[in-house]
């Protein structure tokens, strides 16, 4: 039987925790790793009586970010009460936004398979998160809760189903990690959970509405999300293919199995009896502060990308590489506004040198000492023909260590490229007596004794001969 | 004159004047407490020795020439579900029979820095939910007027307390008429505040969009004196007022010359208890006499007002008494298979009929489908309600009318009769869902002796009119009276 065609649609419910000092409805830490249930209060115990009161810097945290994922702000926006029973949420409701959330229809542009590709946004809203559940590992089958989770802020981010593949969620997933990373409301730590998402998925015919979706729960690591969104495709591909019909539901996916099972379907869904929560009072924001809120936002790594391949003509790998690091990005940037050099040949050094410095040395680009001043000097020294290419490296490491000026660190390490006319003569006159056979087998045609004899030069002068002029002295000396 | 005979604000001056201890003070109304409090019931926890403790602090502050407050020295009791720390907060449930709130409402820390001795927690219905104190597990709250009859409710033991001298203030929560049916049927004055005017922080939510605190004494003065003391603004709670405090006792004068008081007579007039409308027909006579205007208005809106409050506060309830799960604290069920098991055993025994009723009302009219239906539908009458009330507020000064459609009934002669009961609350669910300040205060007896009590309704933050109006008619009618026990 042959293969239908099936177009994918993905859609992303994205969790992430926000930074802040305190939670968003109490005064407590919110800090992840803290001995069990030490960061909590009445309010974030949920104790009979206690009121939840609104961190402003959470709101601002989420207003950032609808910017960064250019969305329209509601100035008033309200919190809803979502009421389930689950041992780790101890008022047996979530506050969180359900009608008037605090951004909604914005869109994201991200580079992907050669291309810039636009995710709708609908909406991003706030909410808290849950505690944890620790089962014991003993057979006495305890469930202990931890309630130091409880309260931490979250926005949810919900994309329309835009996305068209695994891989485009992943990538999308990446982007978003890279703006909550550009904007510093976020740890982006995904062992701990800081980023979690819902995938739904559904499948439909070119030319024809979408198909009915089912939703994967709670997925924390973008490879987990492909992973997910493949399987499902094909489970649904296959039902299709069979003639039959997609039932709506909510599945859990295992990805130590690989495999999703049905959790619920849509005739058992939870009825979470959203209503208006009553003891929050609308959340305002001004108009002015919208605005500074906006100005504060970055060009985000996401657009940097796209500029640095489709301005500069970066490969994809390498612009990733910069637009990584928030940091190393601004230093990239101010390297290019310098207008010395091309960004090909910044982003080459870069790649050549900084990254495997960094790797080899497991540091990150903010622990070390780079600017542009010296960087753009000792470029200048290998242009000038002063120092060699194997020599900027011995001096650009030497350099990113300490703060040096570059004249200081080539004259220190010793650097400085031979030039002189008479001493390279020298070396040649030295080398080509002391290697007789060598002369002989170039003369008689063996082009690469002409490298052993370079070779040789080089070492004579301890690498500082400046290799163009050495090989033209070298080949007038040959030719006599 | 017994020191339990004396009001709140002569306590306090007794005490400032060097005439009488806090000690002295806190150990008559306890010796009180003792001797009258097994006929009512009013207390479900008695703390002495604290009590006894704080006085002498007090008596200390006082030696020290420390700046004393207007209720310094002065015994209070509080209803079970406002969170005091270190005492138990039941809500009259078994539910939470033996939990001890591990912090201070924001009001009881008011209280304290005013130097106030709580001497124990007042009962009530089973999470503020009824009108007579009959549904606390502790048992019924008896009417210190006749045993035999309810105290209203939910304040029940706020109200009974208070009539029987065991203290001469008490603080309650007011959703829908539980200060002032109970202070109307023990013949107290009680004062349900503006919504936002007095933090809700450590009041256990029944109907956050409707709850207040509020307090309960025999005389209009303490009334005033216990309101300052608890109103203004608070960090904790976030629908709370901008303003810092009031200073209504300071304010407190005669006079009800050229206000103008609006009457909705088809409200009730020929449908509630003759003798009730008869005495709030002499109190109204009574206000013309002292100078006042009365009218008569209209409210259209408020044959929606039952209805939208049983909606809206159910629903809220229901919401809010989920987190009573048996996870962390309070009643588990002692026998059960999973944790869904668990849930349902613990909330099917540790809950009470009333409170079952409401959660499962509360639960319906929030579920998809009927949410539309009822609780938007019921939102919206009460913002009709409260739009055509404040439209009435900007041409009159007060709305009156009586507190209760009757006195109190018989202990049992409505529990089993759920919509008779809610019907008591007619009158006084106005003033939650509009937000306004209400007050309560006696205005004659039926021809039992039973007290009758007149509600008076005016402008949000404007305590201040109702607390004039009813020292007004108290002073010319030379102070309330008390029941001999």
């Amino acid at each position: 039987m042959q293969m239908a065609e099936y177009l994918t649609a993905i859609g992303l419910e994205t969790h992430a925790e926000l930074s802040t000092d305190t939670k968003i409805f109490c005064n407590c830490k919110n800090r992840f790793g803290a001995p069990p249930n030490t960061n909590v209060c009445p309010v974030c115990m949920g104790l009979p009586g206690a009121l939840p009161t609104i961190n402003s810097t959470a709101v601002e945290y989420a207003v950032r970010m609808g910017h960064a994922l250019n969305c329209k702000i509601n100035l008033v926006s309200r919190f809803d009460r979502k009421n389930y029973l689950y041992p780790d949420l101890p008022k047996a409701y979530q506050i969180s936004q359900s009608n008037v959330p605090i951004c909604v229809d914005g869109w994201v542009d991200f580079w992907y398979n050669d291309q810039v590709r636009r995710v709708r946004i609908e909406r991003i809203h706030m909410e808290e998160d849950a505690g944890k559940l620790i089962h014991s590992e003993s057979s006495d089958i305890i469930t202990y809760v931890d309630l130091n989770r409880c309260g931490v802020p979250l926005i949810e981010i919900v994309t329309k189903p835009d996305i068209r593949s695994p891989g485009e969620a992943a990538a999308y997933l990446k982007t978003i990690r890279s703006i909550l990373t550009y904007l510093d409301i976020c740890d982006c730590r995904m062992q701990e959970g800081s980023i979690r998402s819902d995938v739904n998925v559904s499948l439909n015919r070119p030319g024809e509405p979408l198909g009915v979706r089912c939703e994967m729960k709670n997925i924390n690591s973008f490879s987990a999300v492909t992973r997910a969104a493949e399987y499902e495709i094909k489970r649904q591909q296959e039902i299709l293919d069979a003639g039959g019909i997609i039932q709506q539901q909510t599945r859990r996916w295992d990805d130590v199995k690989g495999i999703s099972s049905v959790m619920r379907t849509k005739e058992n869904a939870d009825d979470y009896r959203y209503f208006p929560e009553p003891d929050i009072p609308p959340v305002e924001i001004s108009q002015r502060r919208c605005d500074e809120l906006k100005k504060s936002v970055p060009e985000l790594g996401n657009i940097k990308l796209i500029r640095y391949i489709s301005e500069y003509c970066l490969n994809e790998k390498d612009a990733h590489y910069i637009c990584d690091d928030p940091k190393l990005a601004a230093f990239f940037d101010e390297c290019v506004q310098s207008g010395r050099y091309s960004p090909q040949v910044y982003s080459r050094r870069i790649m050549s040198e900084l990254a495997k410095y960094l790797n080899a040395n497991e540091k990150s680009f903010e622990d070390i000492r780079l600017d542009v001043k010296r960087f753009n000097e000792l470029l200048g020294e290998v242009e000038k023909g002063n120092i060699s290419n194997s020599a900027f490296k011995k001096a650009f490491e030497f350099m990113i260590e300490n703060d040096d000026n570059v004249k200081t660190i080539i004259n220190d390490l010793g650097l400085l490229q031979l030039t002189d006319e008479s001493e390279l003569e020298r070396i040649a006159e030295l080398v080509i007596k002391q290697n007789p056979k060598s002369v002989d087998d170039y003369k008689k045609g063996k082009t690469n004794a002409l490298g052993y004899i370079m070779g040789q030069c080089m070492k004579c002068s301890k690498g500082k001969a400046d290799p163009v002029r050495m090989k033209e002295i070298v080949l007038s000396h040959l030719a006599k | 004159m017994e020191i339990y005979n004396y009001y709140a604000y002569e306590l306090n001056s007794l005490f400032k004047s060097g005439e009488i201890s806090a000690s002295e003070i806190t150990k008559a109304f306890l010796e009180r407490i003792r001797t009258v409090d097994s006929k009512f019931n009013s207390f479900i926890s008695i703390y002495e020795q604290p009590a006894l403790d704080a006085a002498q602090n007090i008596d200390t502050k006082r030696a020290r020439g420390e700046q004393l407050s207007g209720l310094a020295a002065v015994p209070v009791g509080i209803k079970d579900n406002i969170a005091v720390k270190g005492m138990k907060m039941t809500c009259g449930s078994k539910m939470l029979e033996n939990f001890i709130s591990p912090y201070n409402a924001s009001v009881v820390e008011k209280l304290y820095s005013k130097d106030c001795v709580i001497v124990g927690k007042l009962n009530m219905d089973e999470f503020a939910m009824g009108s007579s104190s009959e549904t606390s597990i502790f048992g019924v709250v008896r009417n210190p007027y006749d045993i035999d009859r309810v105290a209203g409710g939910s304040s029940g033991g706020c109200a009974a307390a208070v009539s029987a001298r065991e203290v001469p203030v008490s603080f309650g929560s007011d959703t829908g008429g539980s200060i002032r049916l109970p202070a109307s049927f023990c013949g107290t004055v009680g004062l349900k505040p503006t919504y936002s005017a007095v933090s809700r922080y450590g009041l256990t939510a029944f109907s956050s969009s409707l709850d207040q605190i509020g307090p309960l004494s025999r005389c209009v003065k303490d009334t005033a004196l216990a309101y300052d003391a608890i109103s203004g603004h608070d960090s904790r709670d976030s629908t709370s007022c901008s303003f810092k405090n009031t200073k209504c006792f300071d304010d407190l004068k005669c006079g009800v010359n050229g206000l103008t008081v609006g009457v909705p007579y088809e409200l009730f007039s020929g449908k509630i208890d003759p003798s009730v409308e008869e005495s709030f027909n002499s109190f109204l006579k009574k206000a013309e006499m002292l100078g006042a205007k009365t009218e008569e208005i209209e409210l259209k809106t408020s044959r929606f007002a039952l209805p939208a409050y049983y909606v809206i506060s159910s629903a809220e309830a229901s919401s809010n008494l989920s987190r009573f799960d048996g996870v962390r604290y309070g009643f588990r069920a002692n026998h059960y298979t999973d944790t869904n098991d668990m849930y349902i055993k613990t909330r099917s025994e540790g809950f009470g009929e009333e409170v079952k009723r409401r959660i499962l009302l509360g639960t319906f009219v929030l579920s998809s489908g009927y949410y539309d239906k009822y609780y938007k539908k019921a939102v919206n009458a009460a913002r009709q309600i409260r739009n055509e009330i404040n439209s009435i507020l900007e041409k009159i000064d007060v709305i009156a009318l009586p507190t209760a459609p009757q006195t109190a009934f018989k202990i049992g002669e409505k529990i089993s009769a759920p919509v008779e009961m809610y019907n008591n609350d007619v009158f006084t669910v106005i003033a939650n869902l509009t937000g306004l300040p209400a007050i309560s205060f006696p205005c004659g007896r039926d021809n039992s002796g039973l007290p009758i009590g007149a509600q008076l309704i005016t402008r949000a933050f404007n305590e201040q009119m109702l607390l004039d109006m009813a020292y007004t008619y108290e002073t010319d009618i030379g102070g309330f009276s008390s029941p001999e026990l």
